[in-house]
């Protein structure tokens, strides 16, 4: 059941959180967080939103989203990383790091003020994971919101 | 006396969560309650293993703008990837325990754990 | 490709379960690709095998330059994850891999009539992944995590038939278990955790001492895993998990069962070994839990109506026959002349009978479950004369009721037998039970066979005909192992139970990688 106060304030607050979260994901090789905490706190986001809106505007909104394939997407595309490091070396091998492509630049050691394109294959994995995280625990709250949100007399 | 009471202070409060944990799954008769009762359990072995890797004095084992001092004395990193690795776990099985839950209402009509036996012999 | 067998093993089923989803309505193209991806793991557990009995213990360090770099240069601790397997390992891992695919093939047309079929696939590959996690690997911390795994996927087929109370009431039983079990394991991890600073299971194998903390730790350790793997103080919710789970998963959840027996086994065997050595106790202690285990199991199996309940209650009971045998190995373990003489033989008729118990157990499991499919209903009282509508379920249902009960010459003799001669040579009380067992486990087994499938047939099962294909090829397959294991028990004890046996009595070698440190 939503009120005006709920409404007002998730048209303020929901862009905010879902900016974190992904703030969050992306800065998990420099300060904490990472996949799982990021994803977590974009779920949270929409759950609010979910919360704030009624049963049919919920629905229609998320039809549109595939939330089971990009769950699938999350979690192939960590396979897929992992399996880059097969062919010579080991399997989940940081094969990215100090070469010369995106998130592969040379890492420095000792304290430092944080450059984001270093991490190797550590950046890809923590976005992967966000995805699957956020994709299933939406998945969780949407379906209990949908049980539960039946009339008195349909048990 | 004072000094030893300030260091064990975190393995006291695991002990007194898992007595609690253990009485809440044992003596509760609402089937949410015993749901709880193991959170309880969970929290304190995720405790436990936080409190393992102290370091006295240390300071956050990030490296990104660190003061100057906190090169050599950090805390271990490890015990904190085991932890969140378990706080994952425990996000999973709650969230299946409740599902059981909320099926168990609606085909018994109770939640009374003294009351969903069935299946008995 | 040879070096990268152990990681393929977890990628493989893994990229199948995260596939399995995408089929949404197509459900016999998601039961295909079940079908396919199991037997692909089938095939890589064989190599596998072969690998490690011609070759020794198989190391693969993840994340590492070369897959055997355990100490890299200027370390002098192991610092990564990973898999150590023996032949130990190996023979667990052929024995899930190959019960997942039986379990695959024979859900092709068991749960056809159900809704949700890609979740069902999804959560079976899951179980096998958790499953070959929990005995490949050689890291204390990865072992709890594959033990969560496979504990929260079966624990989610328990509960599949949602249109059933009692199966979300199974389910929430059986996974509140599983989640205190493994929550004690994480406990006593922490505990050596913080003592050694390392969580390699052969790092801390060398370093152990005996102080109050390691004993707690052990303590621990022990009765968890004992409570996972349903020995007696803590075996109620065996019944109703074997009884609300759908006939395909049998199983793997068996073997899952079994895997917790396993990891039980190399925490007395391999991470305490220098200690349990002087510890003759320990080994009583799991005798005497044997034999409680295997009495309890066939007296309450006695008098039961629900046919699916009656035989998950035998498999209680002969699981304390794998804990007497591999508990009189342990006793004699300090005493190199006791041991030559029977402690190796008893410890080869305890490993043995896993593998026996698992194929007669799930064909057993899977004519309750084709009984069910045809009419519907479990309860022994309301059916009858069955043998001449269903003649290959009746064949293999006597098949493996005369495998069960240990009459020549089928498998359960083989491994029966070596359990009877060297429990005697420790003292003869415990054989007395074992036979006494064995006895009335026939004797419940006559009870189904007359219930059942004698008498003159019912006019209500008019109509019922024999089970579609695939259930029966699934059911002849494994009719066909009780037999050859019977009549040619040397082919698998010189070629895969011997060596799992050494593997676990010399544990040097495992300590030092298999010679790499």
């Amino acid at each position: 059941m939503t009120t005006t106060i709920i409404r007002t304030t998730t048209k303020i607050l929901a862009p905010l959180i879902l900016v974190f979260g992904s703030y969050i994901i992306l800065h998990g090789h420099l300060t904490p967080g990472g996949g799982f905490q990021g994803g977590a706190v974009f779920a949270s986001g929409l759950a609010l939103l979910i919360v704030a809106n009624n049963k049919e505007k919920v629905k229609e909104l998320f039809d549109k989203v595939p939330l089971t394939q990009l769950e699938s997407l999350g979690a192939l595309g960590f396979l897929g990383i992992g399996a880059l490091g097969l062919m010579g070396y080991t399997f989940l091998k940081n094969v990215i790091a100090n070469s010369g492509l995106l998130f592969g630049a040379p890492t420095p050691k000792g304290i430092n003020p944080g450059y984001l394109n270093t991490g190797g294959t550590l950046s890809y994995l923590n976005i992967f994971v966000g995805t699957k995280v956020l994709a299933g625990l939406t998945s969780i709250v949407l379906i209990f919101f949908l049980i539960l949100r039946r009339e008195k007399d349909e048990w | 006396m004072n000094g030893s009471i300030f260091v064990n202070l975190p393995f006291i409060v695991v002990a007194v969560l898992l007595a609690l944990g253990f009485y809440t799954i044992g003596f509760k008769r609402n089937l949410i309650k015993v749901v709880i009762g193991i959170e309880i359990l969970e929290g304190a072995v995720n405790m436990f293993i936080v409190a393992l890797g102290y370091v006295k004095g240390g300071y956050a084992p990030i490296y990104t703008q660190a003061p100057p001092e906190a090169a050599g004395k950090m805390v271990l990193p490890t015990p904190q990837a085991l932890t969140l690795t378990s706080i994952v776990i425990g996000v999973a099985v709650t969230a299946l325990m409740l599902a059981f839950a909320v099926n168990i209402y609606k085909h018994y009509g109770t939640l009374d754990v003294t009351k969903i036996r069935r299946l008995r012999g | 490709m040879m070096e990268h067998l152990p990681a393929l093993m977890i990628a493989i089923p893994l990229f199948g379960a995260f596939t399995a989803p995408l089929f949404k309505k197509h459900y016999k193209e998601v039961s295909i690709w079940a079908i396919i991806i199991t037997g692909i793991t089938v095939v890589l557990s064989l190599l596998l095998a072969k690998e490690v009995v011609t070759g020794g213990i198989m190391v693969y360090v993840f994340g590492a330059d070369k897959p055997t770099l355990v100490l890299p240069s200027g370390y002098s601790v192991p610092i990564r994850i990973m898999f150590e397997v023996d032949a130990m390992s190996a023979f667990m891992a052929i024995s899930a891999t190959l019960m997942s695919f039986i379990g695959a093939i024979y859900s092709y047309s068991h749960v056809e009539r159900e809704t949700g079929l890609e979740k069902y696939y999804a959560l079976l590959m899951l179980l096998e992944v958790g499953i070959l996690g929990m005995v490949l690997t050689g890291d204390l911390f990865n072992l709890f995590v594959f033990l969560e795994i496979a504990g929260i996927a079966g624990s989610a087929l328990v509960g599949f038939r949602n249109y059933r109370g009692e199966a979300s009431e199974a389910g929430i039983k059986y996974l509140i278990v599983s989640a205190v079990a493994s929550l004690m394991v994480l406990f006593a991890v922490g505990i050596l955790y913080g003592q050694y600073g390392n969580l390699n299971l052969a790092y801390i194998a060398k370093n152990v001492s005996f102080n109050m903390v390691d004993m707690v730790a052990f303590g621990l350790l022990f009765t968890s895993f004992a409570m996972k793997c349903g020995a007696v103080p803590m075996h109620y919710w065996v019944p109703d998990a074997y009884t609300e789970v759908p006939a395909g998963i049998n199983p793997p959840l068996l073997v899952a069962t079994y895997a917790s027996l396993y990891a039980l086994f190399r925490v007395s065997f391999t991470l305490f070994a220098n200690v349990v050595i002087d510890l003759a106790r320990v080994g009583w202690i799991m005798s005497i839990l044997g034999v409680l285990t295997m009495f309890i199991g066939v007296t309450m199996a006695l008098v039961q109506k629900d046919v699916k309940r009656l035989m998950s209650y035998h498999a209680i009971s002969q699981t304390g026959y794998m804990l007497l045998g591999v508990g009189v190995g342990l006793t004699v373990l300090h005493d190199p002349s006791k041991l030559a003489e029977f402690g190796r033989d008893a410890m080869a008729g305890g490993v043995f009978h896993i593998i026996n118990h698992i194929i007669y157990k799930s064909l057993l499991l899977m004519t309750a479950g084709a009984l069910f499919y045809a009419t519907g209903t479990r309860n022994l009282n309301e059916m009858g004369g069955l043998a001449r509508k269903m003649p290959i379920t009746t064949i293999s249902f006597m098949i493996g009721a005369a495998a069960i009960s240990g009459l020549p010459p089928f498998n359960g003799f083989a491994s029966k037998l070596l359990i009877y001669e060297t429990s005697y040579r420790l003292n003869p009380l415990l054989t007395v039970f074992a036979m006494v067992t064995s006895v009335l486990t026939l004797a419940s087994f006559v009870k189904v066979f007359a219930s059942a499938f004698l008498g003159p047939p019912l006019e209500k099962f008019e109509n019922t005909r024999e089970v579609p294909k695939p259930m029966i090829i699934a059911m002849v397959i494994l009719a066909a192992l009780c037999i050859l294991f019977g009549l040619f028990p040397n082919l698998v004890l010189d070629k895969l139970v011997y060596p799992a046996v050494d593997a676990l009595i010399n544990s040097a070698q495992y300590h030092s990688w298999g010679g790499l440190a």
